[in-house]
């Protein structure tokens, strides 16, 4: 990829970064009304928590410095103080490895599932396989995060009682549903997608000259189709990611996981401003940088992107 | 890359990129879609979820009210009286699901139109005049588009206390919007490329004519696609989001405000989450049909397909 | 003529849509010997390229199906092969050159990575060898510093020169026949010229036999020893190229040669053919050029005339060939 793309990129990166930490600041500081109220809701606080609340967000000054002083903080990884006392940090770091887990899990079935089911598809185009691929990516489409939960929940949970319902207490098995959950939904949508790029590219001109040169079946599918294939798929798991992190709130809270995403129910439910803030900051920043990476991966894959 | 098409260069894949469309092309499609299976099924269901909506009587029988609740029927099993059973405080189950209905289609549509309207003039905008113009609209989109729907939506709904299915269904929006309007965008710039553009602007007319009468409804086809997604997504996105507690609070009647209820009480009684998950689904599939059928009736006619 | 490296015969391929049933080639034959060039001319659907297609058999089938016929490689019918067969034949014994290079090669791999991986694949050369001698093929074809050029991606290379390097891509494995299918038609004219010149010597270095498909006269003429013409799926004519060229026996073809504008003459209007191209779902009755045909009576709508040799090594399928002036 060109020098120039890549550092055209990375400047890139700067101004959208910045805009997307104002956005989620601004929604808490910018809004009419007190910030106090906004963050601690309804409860009663003690004078010292709202004084310190003051202190460290700086409410006392104008809005850019405050923003300021935020960024300061976040770049030495302070995402501020929750009402419990607790430095969001600290909470980050003792719950990020569940959600991890969870995510690994789910990206795990997303790719095996969704590339084997979107390369069947396209291969086996036109008969009863693909068609049933088709119906069944659409259903499981349709379903909400939400409800795929609990059917799992219920069906092999409670009925079969194949796997817990509830916490990490069973090692990798306690993952099982929710990676289930949070994969199955996207690998459809990834079976759906990849299998339209695929079959796409198989009927491109290069295919069929890369056939009329004699190649081997298998590696015109194998290097020349995925290859050409791989930019709309890449893509689509940095899309993916954002959905990713809605489902780790959703199953997180369902199946009871002690992760990222059950800290963000919990914040709500206690009123924990703070908390809520800084992890919603948090993912959106995560996300800016996984733009970023897909994007740069693209160019790397397909030289035309980054060809001026 | 052109998909195959039926006629014969495009068969033997001779057919170039540029596909003129016609004055007859949504005759053509009209007619497709009217053929197809998927898309009357889908009719139907939204025909039904509407009914469902404007007048929910219409679909209880004698005898059955939502608001006719006795303490003492507490959490029946569904039987011949109550056909969905009845819920915590001895209602009948089945209206109150059905009751569910309009605030999902209510939520749907605000987002579904807001989101297009949005969408058809930044994205419309920024893909016709380009430049400075394509630069703001696209960096703040691309910023928006970095914040998570459902996370953002929380972090928005649980600072202002407030519910109502308007205020969930313009969060939704807030967050949402940057996906629509990236794809009106890049169906202008290729809507540009292609001849009719040219010639009317030879023809001398002005720009905002230019994209009012012939970019946009030529473009209008893939984001009617989308929209019937959206649609979808926004129905799941208020049930989530009211599941968590920062969507719609009692006592608005919510699929998602039902599920959550329902709980506490999973394993005794799994029907009183069976009946608003289903609906859910049915409600969110009936929009996805409508969506792909209209993209297989297109499919053919535009070989990006 | 010498024995004929290629013979096609009574080639027949339909497009089965929802629209009804194409008969893209409806029973053309030809023969071609080593060394020769055969240029076949014709408008878009007449089905010139469909039939290259169909001897490479890389239609999409469905909804593409040959039919009838043979193409014969000597003795063996490459349309009978099974897949693994047929393999082998495609590039090693007919090679096929496509119109834009830019959409034939792939954009994702450099060049020379797709040089290389051909005759790797179908030769086992090592590496090194497959590199040094694609960078001979290049310098064969005339792409100036060609270690350089190995790197680039397609993109990166003007047309002119990528298609050079898909005719290198053809000759790599030395086969006896070329499909060249429009290979100038996406070129500048002025590049053109060179890339023809280069076909021309590519051919006659390696004694091949070339199949030109052309829309373009001047190039068939300028590079041909035979024409054939179709039209509408059929053949029309075929003869050597200055006989063709100087006098026609078929009504189209006198036509296409009319509407070449002589600079010398000054002209009102361009003498197209008059009417437009035919509808394949739904073609004219007994020869399908009649109603746009000059010299056609109720004979021609009536029946179709047969595409028989003439006079020596002329073929037309025309009823009244012998009145057909330029």
């Amino acid at each position: 990829m060109s020098r120039r793309y890549l550092v055209r990129r990375l400047l890139l990166l700067i101004p959208v970064l910045l805009g997307v930490m104002l956005l989620v600041f601004s929604m808490v500081f910018l809004s009419p009304g007190d910030p106090i109220t906004r963050l601690a809701g309804n409860k009663p606080l003690p004078a010292s928590t709202v004084a310190s609340i003051k202190a460290s967000y700086h409410l006392d000054q104008p809005f850019v410095v405050q923003f300021l002083y935020y960024l300061k903080g976040v770049t030495h990884g302070d995402f501020g103080q929750t009402f419990t006392g607790r430095s969001v940090s600290d909470i980050v770091r003792e719950r990020f490895p569940v959600t991890l887990r969870l995510a690994a899990g789910a990206f795990a079935v997303e790719i095996v599932l969704g590339l084997t089911l979107a390369i069947v598809a396209a291969m086996k185009r036109r008969t009863w396989i693909d068609s049933t691929i088709l119906v069944t990516t659409l259903i499981l489409w349709t379903i909400p995060t939400l409800v795929l939960a609990f059917v799992l929940q219920y069906i092999f949970g409670i009925k079969l009682h194949w796997f817990p319902v509830a916490g990490v207490t069973d090692g990798w098995m306690s993952y099982v549903l929710p990676c289930l959950t949070i994969g199955v939904l996207s690998a459809a949508s990834l079976g759906r997608l990849g299998r339209s790029a695929i079959l796409d590219n198989m009927t491109g001109e290069h295919i069929r000259a890369a056939n009329a040169r004699g190649l081997p079946r298998r590696r015109v599918i194998g290097r020349h189709v995925l290859k050409n294939s791989l930019v709309p798929i890449v893509t689509i798991f940095g899309l993916d990611l954002a959905y990713l992190m809605a489902g780790a709130v959703l199953t997180e809270t369902i199946f009871n996981l002690p992760g990222l995403g059950n800290a963000l129910v919990v914040g709500i439910r206690t009123q924990n401003g703070p908390l809520v803030v800084g992890l919603v900051m948090l993912s959106s920043i995560f996300i800016v940088f996984s733009i970023l990476v897909v994007d740069l991966m693209c160019a790397r894959i397909d030289p035309r992107i980054s060809y001026e | 890359m052109s998909r195959p098409t039926s006629t014969v260069e495009g068969a033997a894949g001779l057919v170039d990129e540029v596909e003129q469309p016609t004055a007859t092309l949504w005759s053509d499609v009209w007619r497709k879609l009217k053929k197809d299976n998927q898309f009357r099924v889908a009719v139907v269901m939204i025909a039904i979820f509407m009914g469902m909506a404007i007048a929910p009587q219409l679909f209880f029988t004698k005898g059955l009210d939502p608001a006719q609740c006795h303490l003492e029927d507490t959490l029946q099993s569904p039987s011949r009286a109550h056909w969905f059973g009845t819920d915590l405080l001895g209602c009948d189950y089945y209206t109150r699901v059905v009751y569910g209905t309009r605030t999902s289609m209510e939520v749907g549509l605000i987002v579904a139109s807001a989101t297009m309207v949005i969408a058809l003039t930044l994205g419309g905008a920024a893909g016709y005049f380009g430049g400075a113009t394509d630069m703001t609209i696209s960096r703040i989109a691309d910023i928006f588009f970095c914040v998570p729907t459902l996370l953002g939506s929380i972090l928005l709904l649980s600072l202002f206390n407030t519910g109502g299915v308007a205020i969930v269904a313009l969060v939704l929006v807030f967050f949402g919007w940057p996906d629509m309007t990236r794809l009106v965008r890049s169906t202008v710039i290729s809507g540009k490329r292609r001849g009719y553009v040219r010639s009317a602007e030879t023809l001398g007319a002005s720009g905002n004519r230019v994209l009012r009468r012939h970019v946009l409804p030529n473009g209008i086809a893939p984001v009617l696609v989308f929209t019937a997604y959206i649609v979808g997504g926004a129905v799941a996105g208020e049930a989530s989001l009211t599941f968590l507690g920062v969507g719609l609070r009692l006592p608005a009647i919510s699929w998602g405000l039902q599920i959550q209820i329902a709980q506490t009480r999973f394993s005794a009684a799994p029907y009183l989450l069976f009946f608003p998950s289903l609906f859910l689904c049915l409600f969110i599939g009936a929009f996805v049909l409508l969506g792909e059928s209209i993209r297989d009736a297109l499919d053919v006619k535009l070989a990006d397909g | 003529m010498a024995e004929p490296v290629l013979e096609v015969d009574d080639l027949h391929v339909e497009f089965r849509t929802e629209e009804g049933t194409v008969k893209a080639v409806d029973g053309i034959g030809y023969r071609i010997a080593k060394g020769e060039v055969l240029a076949i001319l014709g408008e878009s659907g007449s089905g010139k390229t469909v039939h290259a297609r169909a001897i490479m058999r890389i239609l999409d089938s469905p909804p593409a199906h040959i039919t009838a016929g043979q193409a014969k490689l000597h003795e063996v019918d490459v349309l009978a092969l099974d897949e693994a067969d047929m393999r082998a034949v495609r590039g090693a014994k007919i090679a096929m050159l496509f119109q834009d290079p830019h959409s034939a090669l792939d954009p994702v791999f450099t060049i020379g990575g797709q040089l290389v991986e051909l005759l790797r694949t179908r030769r086992g050369f090592s590496k090194h060898e497959a590199k040094t001698m694609s960078t001979e093929l290049l310098s064969r074809v005339g792409i100036a510093s060609p270690e350089e050029r190995m790197k680039a991606h397609p993109h990166e290379l003007s047309g002119g020169i990528a298609q050079r390097v898909m005719v290198a891509m053809a000759i790599a494995l030395e086969p006896e026949v070329l499909l060249a299918d429009e290979p100038t038609s996406s070129l500048d004219v002025t590049v053109q010229a060179q890339v023809l010149d280069l076909l021309g010597s590519v051919v006659a270095e390696n004694d091949m036999a070339m199949v030109l498909i052309t829309h373009n006269l001047a190039v068939a003429v300028g590079l041909a020893d035979r024409i054939a013409v179709m039209y509408a799926g059929r053949m029309a004519e075929l003869g050597p190229a200055k006989d063709v060229y100087a006098s026609p026996i078929h009504p189209y073809t006198a036509g296409l040669l009319r509407a070449i504008p002589d600079i010398d003459v000054r002209e009102e209007r361009l003498p197209g053919i008059k009417g437009t191209p035919p509808n394949m779902l739904r073609l004219p009755s007994g020869c399908p050029f009649h109603p746009r045909c000059p010299l056609a009576d109720e004979h021609c709508v009536e029946e179709m005339p047969p595409f028989e040799e003439v006079v020596p090594g002329r073929w037309t399928a025309c009823w009244h060939w012998t009145e057909v002036t330029r």
